[in-house]
């Protein structure tokens, strides 16, 4: 469940993904609420922001591994790489401009 | 002329219900979700006192529903966040935090209340990683786990019975020695053989910021002030809420704890703006009385619309201006 622009990352390949640029990875869950008021802000920023990051949704039922070497227990939450490397996160709901913020601050 | 008779903020029952009932009356309602649409019931699972479902129903189903309904009578609804509004000017403006502005002839406001934290520090810094205060959202992460449920109101009970659906342990820490929640959520939770309880004793600290996660909990007994550690893998807190008025301070009337005033029904201190919903009451808080307020506040801003005069040019508005209370001077 993803829209246009926004990739759909698993725990085999995550690591190659996030690799290169600045990557904005949505954590997220069928049975969360909060996480379904999330997806059109990630959406939405998907779209305003392709060619300069890459925006990705991770399914923590389908990849245990992924969230729990991040040690994520809550959802929505937000990371966001650059080359490889954790740069920021965003834990619970938040406004779509306060995304787009700290994804500015890497870009 | 404003861009609209009356804008709703918030999209709970209080403010779908004002939608409702604004929809209804022609006046073309315009609803702004805020970050938490649909409010608290959208973190709740099985809702058993919405009259006329003698089976329940559940919180997220309940809120589709209303939304759909007020739709339907012609509410117009936007998933923006309102980040100013100017009381003081006839008509009221709202600024958005895309940077659009509007303005409105009245002003529905129910923008509900929101979890508390502990604001000992180290329960915000792991947030996401171990502290949560929706067990609907998080449980998940705790299979087989033990864990905490801070609180003793009927939210807690909830989150602590729900919880023993993953945790291994729920250990629920309250102030007291009793319990502030209903009789029948107090029979289920001891009910519980997951649940245990420590009572008169609040969390001191959670450890481990500097790990990232949590392995612990230091409960202060408040009456002998002893300390101990109780390890665990995740804290829910569930010590009420805080009403989300921090755009409307200085403006309206509030109470010491931040809840919008009203008065003769939903009236607020400045004429044209009521109130409805968890946001101004601190008593009740039921889906059912917030609903019942969000009517109230849909047909006193009707008739607040329908005694307006013919509207000419921005005015001021003096009325709605109200001094921090710190400031003696200034009180009404």
């Amino acid at each position: 469940m993803a829209a246009e622009n926004v990739k759909v990352f698993t725990d085999s390949n995550f690591d190659e993904e996030i690799k290169n640029g600045v990557t904005l990875v949505d954590f997220w869950a069928e049975w969360c609420g909060p996480c379904r008021r999330l997806a059109p802000a990630v959406d939405a920023i998907a779209t305003e922001y392709n060619g300069r990051a890459t925006v990705a949704k991770m399914n923590v039922d389908e990849n245990p591994n992924v969230p729990g070497r991040f040690m994520i227990r809550g959802i929505p939450t937000l990371l966001i790489f650059k080359n490889g490397q954790l740069a920021d996160q965003i834990v619970g709901l938040v406004p779509k401009e306060e995304i787009m913020k700290k994804l500015d601050q890497q870009l | 002329m404003a861009d609209r008779k009356v804008i709703i903020i918030g999209s709970g029952p209080a403010g779908l219900t004002a939608a409702l009932y604004t929809a209804r009356a022609n006046l073309k309602p315009l609803l702004v979700e805020g970050i938490e649409a649909g409010g608290q019931l959208m973190l709740t699972t099985m809702v058993e006192n919405w009259p006329g479902f003698r089976d329940g129903i559940m919180g997220p189903d309940l809120m589709t529903e209303m939304r759909v309904q007020a739709e339907r009578f012609g509410t117009e609804v936007v998933n923006g966040n309102v980040e100013r509004v100017d009381l003081r000017s006839r008509p009221f403006s709202l600024a958005f935090a895309d940077g659009k502005t509007m303005t409105t002839d009245a002003l529905i406001i129910a923008t509900g209340a929101s979890a508390r934290w502990l604001e000992i520090g180290c329960d915000r810094k792991l947030s996401g990683h171990g502290v949560s205060t929706c067990a609907t959202c998080d449980g998940y992460f705790f299979r087989g786990k033990p864990i905490a449920v801070v609180g003793g109101g009927d939210s807690a009970m909830e989150e602590a019975i729900y919880l023993t659906r993953f945790a291994s342990k729920v250990t629920v820490v309250h102030r007291r020695d009793s319990l502030r929640a209903s009789k029948i959520m107090q029979d289920k939770a001891f009910a519980n053989p997951k649940i245990e309880f420590i009572w008169d004793s609040e969390i001191a600290d959670i450890n481990d910021v500097k790990r990232g996660e949590v392995t612990g909990i230091v409960v202060r007994n408040l009456r002998t002030s002893k300390l101990t550690e109780v390890p665990l893998d995740g804290v829910f807190i569930a010590i009420g809420h805080t009403p989300n008025t921090a755009l409307f301070r200085g403006q309206l009337e509030l109470d010491e704890a931040g809840y919008i005033l009203t008065h003769h029904g939903s009236k607020t201190s400045c004429p044209g703006v009521f109130a409805a919903g968890d946001v101004q009451d601190h008593v009740y808080r039921q889906a059912i009385t917030a609903a019942g307020s969000g009517c109230m506040a849909a047909i006193d801003a009707e008739r607040y619309i329908d005694g307006l005069p013919i509207p000419d040019e921005t005015t001021d508005n003096a009325e709605c201006f109200v001094a921090p209370p710190n400031n003696e001077l200034f009180k009404p």
